[in-house]
């Protein structure tokens, strides 16, 4: 198991050498010069700009430039907020713990719906349940989030009233109910993103459940006289629900494209609003940034689903 | 699912008894699987009748998309404006026809893209047997663990100011949100073409194609690509409605086509803020949105059965 750990580990360095490289890459090929405001103001002459480009290596080779970015970023050296006047690194260290929270809680959420609607549709397969699961499936997963978020908006806090819409990060109540206020505001925004992954999820579980359902260890556990709740429970979910921890880290990738939206609709203030707000203030460091945060996470949660996947299938560490 | 159940003895009986039933092309065969997915018919043609009042609507509904009338902002459907009007007395109905072209235009377009550099790379790495293969499935493998959204962001981000000098506003976003939406999208159908073709290679009617003396292209174009096709078809479909989502995304939060062009995200984004007294604005282009996407991909649903030569319905 540790030596399955650390080649996971060693296969996580390249991608996320290549992800630096394309990000890198996008960065290099924009038009536009960082001194560009320099160039048309006549105060300054050519050759003070060309001094401040070779003081900045911008007429480097491309290679060496790579280099030079690759290790400011791995030294902790983001750069600086043109808006927020602080450093890149902690302006994100700020808003990170809320990005994860949400979509710690939808994932949560959507694993407690999925799990039991898919298995409960597999178990009895073509039957009306199972039909009434996939098209509410196919309904949740075709609601874009931006939509579903403003319908909810619409229905909880205008019509019925029942919930706020703007997320605050500091609110002025203590002990009971500043948990109450807190999961009350979190309530939108997680149901948004978590109903959109369960739909996209539930079609995976059942399919996961049909592949294991059939096996002949699951007919000698009947056989055996277990009960069927048992047999589904203690022998075919904990089978059927390995490839879909592999499912949830590719999907990785859009649920943080989710959060972004649902982070930006509620105004909650983490790295995805951070994200909008700074290509529309033209901050490009925090930009860049941003995007490398979230090309990172995407890495790691695919490298703790392949952790996982080997805790639970022996059999993928041996190999 | 259906298709790897056991069959009896005398359900082989039925089968061959159906053989001798006059037999119909492939073509012919694969409509008639797709017709016993009801869901998928009625959404076909829902989606059609949507289609056909995008095209045809201007030529009916003729208040143009930049009417501006101050004597009617922000009311509610009527007779005159079935839709609505928005905080400029703009009519919402032929504003939606509008916005309605560009989003499946993006969607095609970008579906286009993505099945072009999918099939290619994936066709690449399914014939190579060496290092090649290995090293495009890497770069798949890279691109499917890139953040897209954010990717996607600071893409535009980047190149918007330089592609709208050099192809306007609207053409220069139009090929620059194509282009993006596709490269971002390819990953999954080459992997599709590439296990399609790893088995397919193998396959006795290639062989015999080698045998005779086709060169490796006509191989892959006139053997192999054909009968790969199905599965691309099917996430061709389901591209075009990710592509769709993807470019309304990228207007709902302002970062997509100029504000003077209202497509379908854009229209959700102006309405956002004023949700308490005009839910119209944003329930209309909303529901488009949802409606094309959900009619695509249950047509997509209905072509996976269709398309799937294992099916036995």
């Amino acid at each position: 198991m540790p030596y399955y750990i650390l080649r996971r580990l060693l296969i996580a360095i390249p991608s996320l050498l290549g992800i630096s490289v394309v990000l890198f890459t996008v960065l290099a090929l924009a038009p536009g010069d960082p001194f560009e405001e320099l160039a048309t103001n006549p105060a300054v002459p050519p050759e003070v700009r060309m001094a401040l480009r070779a003081k900045f290596g911008l007429d480097d080779p491309i290679m060496v430039r790579y280099v030079r970015w690759i290790s400011a970023m791995a030294q902790g050296d983001w750069g600086y907020s043109f808006v927020s006047r602080i450093n890149v690194d902690d302006l994100i260290l700020q808003r990170v713990g809320v990005t994860l929270f949400v979509i710690g809680s939808s994932q949560i959420l959507a694993l407690l719906i999925a799990i039991p609607v898919g298995v409960i549709a597999a178990t009895r397969p073509y039957s009306l349940f199972d039909q009434i699961a996939n098209t509410l499936a196919f309904v949740g997963f075709s609601l874009p989030t931006f939509f579903t978020g403003l319908l909810f908006i619409l229905i909880f806090s205008i019509w019925l009233d029942w919930l706020p819409f703007v997320y605050q990060a500091d609110i002025q109540a203590t002990g009971w109910r500043w948990y109450w206020e807190h999961i009350r505001q979190a309530i939108m925004p997680i149901a948004v993103l978590g109903l959109f992954q369960g739909a996209s999820l539930v079609r995976y579980v059942r399919s996961a459940v049909l592949d294991v359902i059939r096996l002949d260890y699951v007919t000698t556990a009947r056989a055996k006289g277990l009960g069927e709740r048992v047999v589904i429970v203690k022998h075919v979910v904990r089978n059927a629900l390995i490839p879909v921890v592999t499912l949830i880290a590719l999907q990785m990738p859009a649920i943080f494209g989710g959060a972004i939206v649902t982070e930006q609709i509620f105004r909650i203030p983490g790295i995805g609003s951070l994200l909008i707000s700074s290509i529309l203030a033209n901050d490009t460091p925090v930009i860049m940034a941003v995007t490398f945060v979230f090309a990172c996470l995407v890495v790691l949660f695919n490298l703790i689903a392949d952790i996982l996947y080997g805790w639970l299938d022996p059999r993928i560490t041996f190999r | 699912m259906a298709g790897s159940t056991l069959a009896s003895p005398s359900a082989e009986a039925v089968a061959q008894a159906q053989a001798r039933a006059p037999t119909f092309s492939p073509t012919r065969e694969a409509w008639r699987r797709f017709r016993r997915h009801r869901l998928a018919v009625i959404s076909a043609i829902i989606l059609a009748l949507m289609v056909l009042a995008i095209l045809v609507g201007p030529l009916f509904w003729r208040i143009p998309i930049n009417h501006i009338d101050f004597a009617a902002t922000l009311q509610g459907p009527s007779w005159n404006h079935p839709f609505g009007t928005d905080d400029l007395g703009q009519d919402l109905l032929s504003r939606m026809i509008y916005g309605g072209r560009i989003s499946l235009a993006v969607g095609l377009a970008a579906m286009f893209v993505a099945i072009f550099v999918g099939t290619i790379i994936g066709a690449v790495a399914g014939m190579s047997r060496g290092w090649v293969g290995s090293g495009l499935m890497w770069l798949t493998d890279l691109f499917l663990s890139l953040p897209q959204l954010p990717l996607l962001l600071l893409v535009i981000y980047l190149f918007r100011d330089a592609l709208k000098g050099t192809f306007g506003p609207e053409g220069g976003t139009f090929i620059l949100i194509v282009i993006v939406i596709g490269g971002l999208r390819w990953m999954p159908v080459a992997r599709l073409v590439r296990a399609q073709f790893l088995s397919l290679r193998e396959k006795e009617f290639v062989e015999a194609a080698r045998a005779l003396g086709a060169s490796k292209f006509r191989q892959v174009v006139r053997h192999i690509l054909p009968n790969a096709l199905g599965p691309v078809i099917v996430a061709g479909t389901i591209d075009v409605a990710a592509a769709i989502i993807a470019e309304s995304t990228l207007s709902f939060l302002g970062l997509g086509f100029p504000p003077d062009i209202p497509t379908w995200g854009r229209l959700l984004f102006d309405a956002k803020d004023n949700l308490d007294f005009a839910p119209h604005w944003a329930l209309f282009p909303g529901a488009a949105i949802f409606l094309t996407v959900l009619t695509i991909n249950f047509i997509g649903d209905g072509l996976r059965d269709a398309l799937d030569p294992r099916r036995v319905l």
